[in-house]
């Protein structure tokens, strides 16, 4: 490769020197000649479609070494040639070239551009007027001074009216919520969890790196805020009022702490030991007795609320990533964004400065290499064996996916069967499903990764979404046939199983995958990653450590989190279990990246990526667990002899009952009943669905138009280039025909 | 959080808060850092503004700055003297500008001051060469190096004048999203 792009370049650059010659000669004039009407108006593109060897006649420069003091007079009072800050001050203040004594700011002609800004900023509000003068370029002096002075001007303004009572009240109402939103933003800030770790690790292995570590944060954020709703109003009233569990004393052996049977059965853990034994008589199913907590509101509530509250918490990061990510995507090659944006300015340590060097070196070798030969034309018969081989791949894939499927399938079908009589065994035999799961999800990805080197992908971010795209399929199919499993089969009771208490056995198997699921991915970077790097360094003898999956490790995450979520229901301290679980993966990811890898070799689209990851966290993964557990709560019937819910046919009908109770112990509080109505009905809940949808129909085809302007501005903008190119070689030939 | 330092008063930490990106807390583990470059010069309590100025030797040695290959541009981009020797306030709004928080446009805007190298408020063929030079270190010859600065200024040059002004640069770089993480500094 290195031989070919170096006698490459050389052919280029003596083409270039011939081109230069040509240059000279067809001065400005030739312009005339060209008809423009063929000239292909984008000038930018035209150089990297055609191929330079077979038209050079058709590039058009403007040379400067023939222009007439006339012309160049007028091209440097151009406006755009003195605009220096356009649209960040929503106003463009022109600017003196050359004569700035001071490095930083202009000294000449402030006076009146200083008078234009303060007007500016003062048309706006207090926390827009703060916003503002943040993303001014100006040093920090000069902010300091306008600030001064602005606030002396809105002093002076505020003394001066006479209704100052009215104009106070909005300001001062706007100083206290900005005070508000600045507290709130400080107090996130200062629980800066772990901001050195990533620090150092954006420092050493770039921003595709750190943007999983953040993924990882943002993931323990959502399960903390969970975990506090749930725990406050569920666990501790629970715990304050001990259920009569079974009375015979089962022994702790350590086994129990993976299989979630034995002691933690009849424990806090599970739904089955939340109950509401104080309130509940016998034969007097209606009435509560007043004073007592009533735990299946508080379940369905609970449950409900934090749902909820990271639905919102979820949409909201999707559109703030949305909002950051341009729609415009680069085509590929585009040589000056790569000189001028792949510098990554976290890097610290100069080993990985070096490589990051030598990185973009190749980059830019390779991408000449491109622009002059072009991108090769694949026969047809090249192009048959790369869609058979395609093909093939997809089809293995496929394959492997559903043969898993299936056998996962199977095997809890007649797992079923032989629990009757395996019960006198002991309890391991419940984590082979587990095993198995896991196992699949971690195996069949590395055969997805050798099929995708054996196809050979000429482009890398294709190859990430490819990998994505498998991965994610495998592994949605995998909890949906656990799902399908555990709902239809085992809460139908459809195989006879004497557990009495379906809801607990859900919750433990959740539980048992959870820490399954962790303790492979602990073994997996334990023994994994560092066999496989001393493997890449000792007998493939590659000179560098092996790259960090990022797309791989998000998944992961993502499918834990899933689980966490799916099992909510049945096991409340989930979220909890999670949190420790994502804090103790974390120290262990940072200490085998540390000695195991490096970082990736090509460019990771850091904000497209996240946008793709927070994506997949919101829809597939989020919707699904909701949707399960709302079909939990609405069809399937609890369990009769255990959990809070044991009269009731359906999870929901707590409601009713407690809407039923209101209103025979207080009428007052009728329209709470009223509002529980309404959410009840079909109607209503349609209404709102299709508002929802509409809203976020709306917001689609706003974006969607705003990158159609978009596109047709960059349209004109070229346009007015060659307009701008043909009025300036006019103006010079005219000129020279008058000297 | 106010009361107990005693480094800024109460109004200068809303000024700070005003005019960067940084909050209280972040500003004054700044000043901790701008502080331990030289302990014996900058002093503990900055009510009275005082004026230090510390030279560009002593901030390159930051581990934040000291592999940069752009590190002397930036200082001198953010300074007040144009030699890269930097004040507090020079010094915040250097780490203001680089934050997360920093819009687009104002990290566009200085990007376009840093790669400038001869300060004629374009970037020329000169900037361009000199640019891709500091990016590949020694890897790349001379002439490679000016191949591919032609072709960087033939793609982003709009006006075909030869020399890319901050209407181009900015035309060009927003269509890296990445741009903004990329063109960031933890600190």
């Amino acid at each position: 490769m290195a031989c070919s792009v170096d006698s490459t370049l050389d052919i280029c650059q003596a083409e270039q020197d011939s081109e230069c010659s040509m240059e000279d000669e067809n001065d400005t004039s030739s312009c005339m000649d060209n008809d423009f009407e063929t000239v292909e108006m984008d000038f930018v593109g035209h150089l990297i479609k055609h191929n330079w060897v077979d038209e050079p006649a058709e590039k058009i420069t403007l040379t400067r070494k023939r222009w007439s003091a006339a012309t160049q007079r007028v091209l440097s009072s151009m406006p755009s040639r003195s605009v220096e800050w356009t649209g960040v001050a929503a106003h463009s203040s022109p600017r003196v070239q050359s004569q700035a004594s001071s490095n930083r700011d202009i000294d000449k002609d402030r006076v009146p551009q200083r008078k234009h800004l303060l007007a500016t900023l003062q048309a706006r509000s207090v926390a827009e007027c703060a916003r503002m003068l943040r993303s001014l370029p100006l040093s920090l002096k000069k902010k300091r001074e306008v600030r001064a002075q602005f606030s002396c001007e809105r002093g002076r303004q505020e003394t001066s009216t006479k209704d100052s009572t009215r104009s106070h009240f909005p300001s001062w109402l706007g100083k206290r919520l900005s005070g508000a939103q600045q507290g709130v933003q400080s107090l996130l800030n200062s629980v800066q969890l772990w901001h050195e770790a990533l620090k150092q690790v954006s420092g050493r292995f770039g921003t595709g790196v750190l943007s999983y570590f953040l993924f990882l944060r943002t993931l323990l954020l959502y399960n903390f805020i969970l975990s506090m709703i749930t725990i406050p109003f569920l666990v501790l009233p629970q715990v304050t009022r001990p259920s009569h569990g079974s009375s015979n004393k089962i022994s702790f052996t350590g086994l129990e702490i993976l299989t979630g049977t034995g002691v933690l059965t009849n424990s806090l853990m599970f739904y089955g030991y939340y109950n509401y034994t104080d309130g509940w008589r016998p034969g007097k199913t209606e009435a509560y007795i007043k004073g007592t907590y009533n735990i299946r509101l508080a379940y369905i509530l609970t449950i409900g609320i934090g749902l909820f509250v990271t639905c919102i918490m979820l949409i909201y990061s999707v559109f703030k990533t949305l909002g950051t990510s341009s729609p415009m995507s680069v085509s590929h090659g585009n040589l000056a964004l790569k000189v001028f944006s792949s510098w990554d300015f976290k890097i610290s340590k100069k080993v990985y400065v070096q490589q990051l060097s030598e990185n973009i070196c190749t980059h830019l070798k390779v991408m000449l290499c491109e622009l002059h030969s072009g991108i090769p034309k694949r026969r047809l018969m090249t192009r048959l064996i790369w869609l058979v081989l395609h093909c093939t791949a997809w089809a293995i894939c496929l394959t492997c996916i559903f043969c898993c499927v299936l056998g996962i399938y199977r095997f809890s079908h007649d797992r079923k069967q032989f629990s009757m009589n395996l019960i006198s065994e002991g309890d391991t035999h419940w984590l082979i499903l587990p095993l198995l799961v896991c196992g699949v999800n971690h195996l069949i990805p590395c055969v997805f990764n050798m099929l995708a080197w054996m196809e050979s992908y000429d482009s890398f971010n294709l190859r990430i979404y490819i990998a994505i795209i498998r991965n994610l399929f495998l592994k949605v199919s995998m909890l949906g046939v656990l799902c399908y499993h555990w709902l239809d089969s085992i809460a139908a009771g459809k195989y006879g199983t004497n557990n009495e208490c379906w809801e607990t056995f859900v919750g433990q198997e959740l539980y048992r995958f959870l820490l399954m699921d962790f303790l492979f991915s602990v073994l997996d970077t334990i023994f994994g990653n560092f066999l496989w790097s001393v493997f890449t360094r000792k007998i493939l003898r590659r000179k560098r450590k092996p790259v960090f999956d990022i797309a791989l490790n998000v998944l992961e995450l993502i499918y834990g989190q899933t689980l966490a979520w799916l099992g909510i229901l049945f096991s409340p301290l989930l979220p909890t279990l999670q949190i420790v679980k994502l804090f103790l993966l974390f120290y262990l990811k940072r200490a085998s990246l540390m000695m195991n890898y490096q970082g990736p070799l090509k460019p990771w689209r850091a904000t497209q990526m996240t946008t793709i990851f927070i994506s997949i966290l919101c829809f597939p993964s989020f919707l699904g667990a909701t949707a399960c557990i709302t079909y939990t709560m609405w069809r399937l019937k609890p369990s009769a002899t255990c959990g809070p819910f044991r009269t009731l046919s359906s999870m929901f009908l707590a409601g009713k009952e407690w809407r039923k109770s209101l209103e025979i112990s207080n009428p007052g509080l009728a329209w709470v009943s009223w509002i529980y109505m309404l959410l009840g009905n079909h109607i209503f809940l349609f209404i709102v669905a299709g508002i929802f949808l509409l809203v976020i129909y709306i917001h689609i085809q706003v974006g969607d138009g705003q990158r159609r302007v978009t596109t047709l501005l960059q349209k004109q903008i070229e346009n007015e280039v060659e307009d701008k190119k043909f009025l300036i070689s006019k103006l010079q030939t005219l000129h020279e025909q008058h000297e | 959080m106010g009361n107990k330092q005693s480094t800024f008063r109460d109004d200068q930490l809303d000024e700070y808060q005003d005019c960067t990106f940084f909050t209280s807390k972040e500003i004054l583990r700044l000043h901790g850092r701008f502080r331990d470059l030289a302990p014996n010069v900058v002093p503990l309590d900055y009510t009275n503004n005082p004026d230090v100025t510390l030279p560009s030797s002593l901030i390159i040695t930051m581990p934040e700055l000291k592999e940069n290959p752009f590190r002397y541009r930036i200082l001198e981009t953010f300074s007040e003297d144009g030699e890269g020797n930097l004040t507090f306030y020079d010094f915040v709004d250097l780490f203001s500008v680089l934050s997360e928080t920093a819009p687009l446009d104002l990290k566009i805007i200085y990007a376009f001051r840093i790669y400038d190298f001869n300060r004629d408020g374009f970037l020329c063929l000169e900037d361009v060469e000199e640019t891709v030079h500091r990016l590949t270190g020694e890897e790349l010859r001379v002439e490679e190096r000016r191949l591919v600065a032609r072709r960087v200024m033939e793609e982003a040059d709009l006006d075909g004048d030869g020399k890319l002004s901050l209407i181009d640069f900015q035309n060009m770089i927003s269509r890296a999203p990445d741009f903004i993480s990329t063109f960031h500094i933890r600190i």
